[in-house]
């Protein structure tokens, strides 16, 4: 599998780079994320379970500036960037995918990460410059295609994809923009079992270079490629740690997993 | 629509096409009356002005209803800058004309495209009609009854005049140079990484804006470069007839331009040349049989909607898959 555009060399960090502190989403009079304190470390890849209605989608909203935070903050590298439009996020290193596909239906697979891969180097004044002759960006592109199983489909229209191939594109167009922090959203959701299998080698290789944060209700794989396991429920952080600590949990038995999803025998 | 060029047979039949339609054009006023070498002169003019709203409707997906704002101001440049009793020169002018609604775009634009969809209609309308009583109220813009020029411009550079805009077929000619050059050029620039942007705030905004683009300053970009265009169109407009008034900012004159993009086909640079032609054929046609003439036209603009919902500018393709049956992959 070819290595996903790393981020380059100087601007590679360690340890934790993103953090939340008493983050706090409200929809009326519910608190959809209530004061969640997490932290990305890169090399790492953390996994934030729950049932559904938990506010893990809300949480990666609140980190990638979709959505505005209604209290707390987002500290990235240092900074905080609680107050930053969700562009920006993108521009200083923050990428992220989506749990409904998000893509340009009419372009072209290749199109359609060329774009993202543009983002990086917009060159806006060569206005009579063909953007494809960008070698580049083009070069990009196709890497994040290929890393992301789909760099046969490069050709095809994004809406004559299959859906499992619209999922795998999600995710090279987040990879095109050279992200260092990646947030997941259920990347794995509406995908065949070998397509899954791919997703998972994909973020074990993605894992050393960039610091990750994945939402995904696929318990086999969240237990095959996590570091730390945060579990969300109403909202709110019921318990955070590696893998074996979130397995014994009573608690987490308790309010979300069942016996089999830990994969405990018998 | 990719952005990118069409190959293959389709491509040779559209540059075919385009040839054919050139020379046409070209050879028009050795045939032409100079009634209808002036008429064709100022579909072109209006053809350049569908051209940029389409690169706001079809390319950045704003839908603008206050169009004719620009275009009026490129209009009024040339008739407020030609003294009374001498000509300004075009040389000067022109460039000064595309400033002046250039400047006036942008500030329009820092404010509307901050809203989106009905608002955004809403909003350009306002603004336009805000421009509609400026020349038509003050003293600065001479009222209702417009300004007449009493000189063309000219194209003097030193003592060397290249053309005479006092003869038909010179104004004509420039007219079609300059349509032929704004269509190169919008063609190039939705084919750089600038046009390819616009192009994807068009189809997902959203994502655009999560892959790091800062949208609002490529929809600003896009507003004031289809404004300066239309401003363009304008100079060229009051340049033929010699005279202005309000009338060319008016609600009437924004509609007027949108329907002819509906009815060549929104998001084809094709379709805004074929759309200025077929609406004031249709105008030019009704007109000779019937003092209610609007009537036919909106009969016949509906019914291009329902059966051609993809304006004229899609029946090529159509003919292509229906009849030769070629995958029209464009």
């Amino acid at each position: 599998m070819p290595e996903p555009n790393p981020p380059p060399e100087q601007t590679r960090s360690i340890g934790t780079i993103l953090t939340t502190r008493d983050l706090t989403r409200r929809f009326g009079g519910l608190a959809a994320v209530n004061r969640v304190a997490i932290g990305i470390e890169f090399g790492k890849l953390h996994a934030v379970v729950g049932p559904n209605g938990a506010g893990k989608t809300t949480l990666i909203n609140l980190l990638s500036g979709d959505l505005a935070a209604s209290s707390g903050s987002v500290i990235y590298k240092g900074d905080d960037i609680t107050r930053q439009a969700a562009d920006r996020r993108s521009r200083i290193g923050i990428g992220r995918s989506y749990q409904k596909t998000n893509i340009f239906p009419a372009f072209t697979a290749f199109e359609n990460c060329r774009l993202a891969a543009q983002s990086r180097t917009p060159r806006v004044l060569h206005l009579l410059a063909d953007a494809s002759s960008f070698q580049p960006v083009a070069d990009a592109a196709q890497h994040a295609l290929d890393a992301a199983g789909i760099g046969p489909r490069a050709a095809r229209i994004a809406s004559t994809l299959s859906h499992g191939e619209q999922r795998q594109l999600e995710i090279a167009m987040v990879l095109a923009t050279r992200p260092e922090v990646l947030l997941l959203d259920e990347p794995l959701a509406g995908m065949g079992a070998e397509e899954a299998a791919l997703m998972v080698e994909l973020l074990h290789t993605l894992k050393p270079r960039h610091a990750i944060l994945l939402v995904e209700h696929d318990m086999d794989a969240v237990f095959a490629v996590a570091d730390v396991i945060t579990v969300m429920v109403n909202g709110q952080v019921l318990e955070s740690g590696p893998p074996a600590q979130i397995r014994a949990s009573a608690a987490v038995r308790d309010a979300y997993l069942g016996a089999d999803a830990l994969g405990e025998p018998g | 629509m990719t952005g990118l060029p069409a190959g293959g047979a389709a491509g040779k039949w559209k540059a075919i096409a385009l040839v054919a339609t050139l020379l046409l054009l070209g050879l028009f006023p050795f045939v032409g009356s100079g009634f209808y070498v002036e008429l064709v002169a100022k579909i072109m003019i209006l053809s350049i002005f569908a051209l940029s709203l389409d690169l706001l409707v079809g390319y950045t997906g704003l839908v603008s209803f206050g169009h004719a704002a620009f275009f009026g101001i490129g209009a009024y440049a040339l008739a407020l800058m030609t003294p009374k009793y001498e000509a300004a020169n075009l040389w000067l002018t022109l460039p000064a004309a595309m400033l002046a609604a250039a400047l006036a775009a942008f500030a329009v634009g820092l404010f509307v495209v901050r809203v989106k969809g009905v608002y955004f209609i809403m909003v350009t309308l306002a603004f336009a009609q805000m421009f509609y009583f400026v020349f038509h109220d003050t003293k600065f813009g001479r009222g209702s009854d417009g300004i007449s020029m009493n000189f063309k411009p000219v194209a003097t550079i030193g003592s060397f005049t290249p053309f005479d805009l006092a003869k038909g077929s010179h104004v004509y000619y420039c007219v079609l140079v300059l349509l032929v050059a704004v269509f190169v050029f919008l063609h190039v620039v939705l084919r750089s990484s600038f046009g390819r942007a616009l192009q994807g705030i068009r189809s997902n905004e959203h994502r655009m804006r999560s892959l790091g683009f800062p949208v609002y300053w490529y929809k600003l970009a896009s507003f004031t470069l289809a404004g300066t265009i239309a401003g363009l169109a304008g100079y060229l407009s009051a340049l033929q007839f010699g005279f202005v008034n309000p009338e060319l900012l008016s609600w009437h004159q924004s509609g007027n331009v949108l329907l002819m993009l509906i009815l060549g086909g929104v998001g084809s640079l094709y379709g805004a040349v074929v759309g200025a032609f077929a609406f004031v054929a249709l105008t030019e046609i009704f007109q000779a049989l019937t003092n209610h003439w609007q009537l036919l036209l909106g009969a016949a603009i509906i019914l291009l909607v329902i059966f051609l919902p993809g304006g004229l500018a899609s029946v090529a393709g159509r003919f292509r898959r229906t009849l030769v049956g070629e995958a029209d992959d464009a």
